[in-house]
């Protein structure tokens, strides 16, 4: 079997549709697992030890499981406790959850890696909690992860097909469908293929660019 | 719920395929993980080269897609798979790609005195490889390797969607069955959490093991590796 | 650090007969440097070196740091790659082989064949710490030189009587002190049976109370063997007691060289004698 030109031309229509679909999910799903992320980090500071051992082992379990089960659990289950989501919205939570405790460690590090002058400096200038962490202790943290956390969105981009498995028709589940209309996968996954190793190793190069950056502004 | 437990064989069947799968596609994962990363410290260019094309090509696929690729594309071209073929093919070459940069990570964490003393005793290539680095490097690579292992076991739930009867894959027949999603799902999930807290403890067990061959502080070890880790972006 | 250092001074004296039998014996080669350059990036560290050491010389080479010591001993064991010259160890060049009657770059199996007759000692050990005592010692000499592991074993119990180690046979390198490190890292360039012994500062890296250990021992093996030594150090009294000949270093030349009594007691060159006022004021 060759490859039919003609063909590729036809579905690149519906692939478009399904790529809108992919980074929609990738970019909201992201924006919850940067913001809730920081969430989890914060309440691991608190002096609470039941907060502190609960979040710990909430992550923990979130980390250690499959994204594919966690969607569907959001999908199939949240539905019989009367909450009814979308499948494009269960899809963005299931990812921006999923990778939160991924990014969670990711500034937990990056706090770790704060002088400890700094914290001395802040609590010398007798700076109210909040304004130590808000104006002395995140702003140099995030700095120093910005590539990590740049790596993450690489990763859940190449995670959004699982997305699929909920009938949200991203990039895959297009191509998929154009497929079994007439029975020619090949065109349509290599297409995708391509799409996904051309559109990640561009990214990492942009990943690497910043890391040199952020490394020489230190 | 107890309709849930029930249904274990089904439960403990799909655990085992679970299983089954993270410890092929690791094999795989590690076979070309060694032989890459291996090559990506090598002198020659092209060798190296080889390596980055490797690296970047799978670390950029999104496994879903080359295991869709393999079960459904690749027939249309005479190459038929078995989805477990398939599926190991896929988790262990996307696994095997960050395990490379591990391996590659790891072998030039190795203090280059090492290198040294193995010249001065007149070593070749090979043996400095096989005797002095590989050993040292390997004590690096354990905790990047068992995070990468519990990776490739929650990233083997994809294989339900081509049809093996993996854990994910039981989910859906138990609901049909018994009509409780909810236990079903947690069910699931919890099995899920087993087998990494499982994994992470025979990782743990190993690192001991190799810090102690090293005469090593624990301590100091897994800095390290972490030092590695980041590098790699892991 | 393990308590278990022996006191200064306290290295056994070598046991007359026994002596012979671990040290390496055999004809030494000669060494010689034939304008030999060597650059790192911009710096030139070596220019048009000449030198040459007889065989069975024991020569140190001081010098302020950076003028090229060192590099001339990583030179000798092949770490380094020379920018052009030759060198010479005995009548063979250690960079270059004969092809056709041409001289060409030296192969793996060239530098192979010319490292059997070298032997370093680094300034930080760099034992292996994937292997015990008795490994670090034996691996050579089963690996490279094809001894049978028992062979292998008896050869490293005698190398670790010499060194005063002898109960730390099984020992990790990790549980040793860094005077015992050393010792141990002696042992295992012994081991090998070379006739050229390379020492970069072999006591540079350990705390005051444990060099006079290590310096003793290299005196007792510099008197007891004919080996080529070749030897880059501070400690000047060292220097004095373990060499023929010292040639005083500064910006990869030679500035100086003589006896030690002549370079230390009445060197003639203003340049030492700043460099040797330095040291001793240090």
């Amino acid at each position: 079997m060759d490859w039919d030109w003609t063909y590729t031309g036809d579905i690149l229509p519906d692939l478009l549709d399904g790529l809108r679909l992919t980074v929609t999910a990738t970019v909201l799903g992201y924006l919850i697992a940067v913001v809730l992320g920081l969430v989890w980090t914060l309440l691991r500071r608190t002096p609470s030890r039941v907060v502190n051992g609960a979040v710990r082992w909430i992550t923990e379990f979130i980390r250690s499981t499959p994204l594919l089960v966690q969607l569907f659990f959001i999908y199939y289950v949240l539905p019989t406790w009367g909450i009814t989501l979308g499948a494009l919205t269960a899809g963005i939570i299931g990812l921006g959850l999923h990778y939160s405790t991924y990014t969670a460690e990711v500034y937990r590090g990056g706090i770790a890696d704060v002088p400890r002058g700094q914290w001395e400096a802040a609590v010398a200038l007798n700076l109210p909690r909040p304004r130590v962490w808000f104006d002395v202790i995140l702003p140099q943290a995030v700095r120093r992860v910005l590539p990590t956390l740049g790596n993450y969105l690489i990763a859940m981009f190449k995670d959004s097909p699982l997305l699929l498995a909920i009938n949200v028709t991203e990039l895959l589940a297009a191509a998929y469908k154009a497929g079994s209309h007439s029975l020619r996968f090949l065109e349509p996954i290599t297409l995708v293929g391509v799409l996904f190793v051309l559109v990640s190793v561009v990214s990492s190069i942009l990943v690497r660019l910043l890391e040199t950056r952020t490394h020489a502004t230190d | 719920m107890t309709d849930v437990l029930d249904a274990y064989p089904q439960l403990l069947k799909g655990a085992w395929i679970t299983v089954q799968l993270t410890l092929l596609g690791s094999a795989l994962a590690l076979v070309l993980a060694l032989a890459f990363g291996l090559a990506g410290t090598a002198r020659s260019a092209w060798v190296r080269a080889l390596n980055r094309v490797y690296v970047e090509f799978f670390r950029g696929t999104a496994t879903l897609v080359l295991m869709y690729w393999f079960f459904y594309a690749l027939p249309l071209v005479g190459l038929r798979f078995t989805p477990m073929f398939a599926a190991v093919l896929s988790l262990g070459l996307n696994i095997g790609a960050y395990g490379a940069e591990v391996v590659r990570g790891s072998v030039r964490a190795v203090p280059r005195a090492q290198y040294e003393a193995a010249v001065a005793l007149n070593l070749t290539p090979a043996q400095r490889m096989r005797r002095v680095i590989l050993p040292q490097a390997v004590a690096l690579m354990l905790p990047p390797f068992g995070n990468l292992v519990i990776e490739l076991m929650k990233g083997s739930a994809i294989v339900s969607l081509i049809t093996i009867g993996d854990l994910t894959f039981r989910a859906k027949q138990i609901q049909n069955s018994t009509g409780e999603t909810l236990w079903t799902y947690v069910a699931i999930l919890v099995l899920y959490f087993v087998i990494a807290q499982v994994l992470q403890l025979l990782v743990r067990l190993a690192e001991r093991r190799v810090d102690r061959i090293l005469g090593r502080r624990p301590g100091r070890a897994r800095r390290r590796a972490r030092a590695v880790a980041a590098e790699v972006g892991g | 650090m393990p308590p278990t250092e022996t006191v200064p001074g306290d290295v056994p004296e070598l046991p007359k007969k026994a002596a012979a039998a671990p040290l390496p014996a055999g004809d030494a080669p000669g060494l010689r440097f034939e304008k030999v350059v060597k650059r790192f990036g911009d710096t030139t560290v070596l220019r048009d070196l000449d030198f040459t050491v007889a065989p069975g010389e024991r020569v140190t080479l001081i010098g302020p740091s950076g003028s090229g010591k060192t590099t001339i001993l990583r030179l000798l064991m092949t770490l380094e790659r020379p920018d052009g010259g030759l060198i010479w160890v005995g009548d063979d060049t250690l960079w270059h082989r004969e092809k056709k009657g041409k001289r060409v770059p030296a192969d793996q199996k060239h530098l192979h064949e010319m490292r059997k007759q070298i032997g370093m000692v680094f300034q930080q050990f760099n034992l292996f710490p994937n292997m015990n005592v008795l490994r670090n010692l034996t691996e050579g000499p089963v690996r490279v030189l094809g001894l049978s592991r028992d062979e292998a074993v008896e050869r490293a119990r005698q190398l670790l009587d010499l060194v005063g180690l002898a109960d730390k046979i099984d020992a990790h390198p990790s549980r040793l002190s860094g005077g015992q490190q050393q010792r141990v890292a002696i042992a295992r360039a012994l081991a090998m049976r070379p006739r050229v012994l390379l020492l970069d500062e072999v006591t540079s890296a350990l705390d005051p109370e444990l060099v006079v250990g290590v310096q003793d021992l290299l005196r007792d093996i510099a008197r007891e063997s004919d080996l080529t030594l070749l030897c880059v150090t501070h400690e000047m009294n060292f220097a004095r007691d373990i060499s023929n000949r010292v040639l005083m270093f500064d910006q990869g030349r030679i500035v100086e060289e003589g006896t030690p009594e002549a370079i230390f007691d009445d060197p003639s060159e203003p340049r030492t004698r700043e460099f040797l006022r330095a040291v001793r004021a240090s």
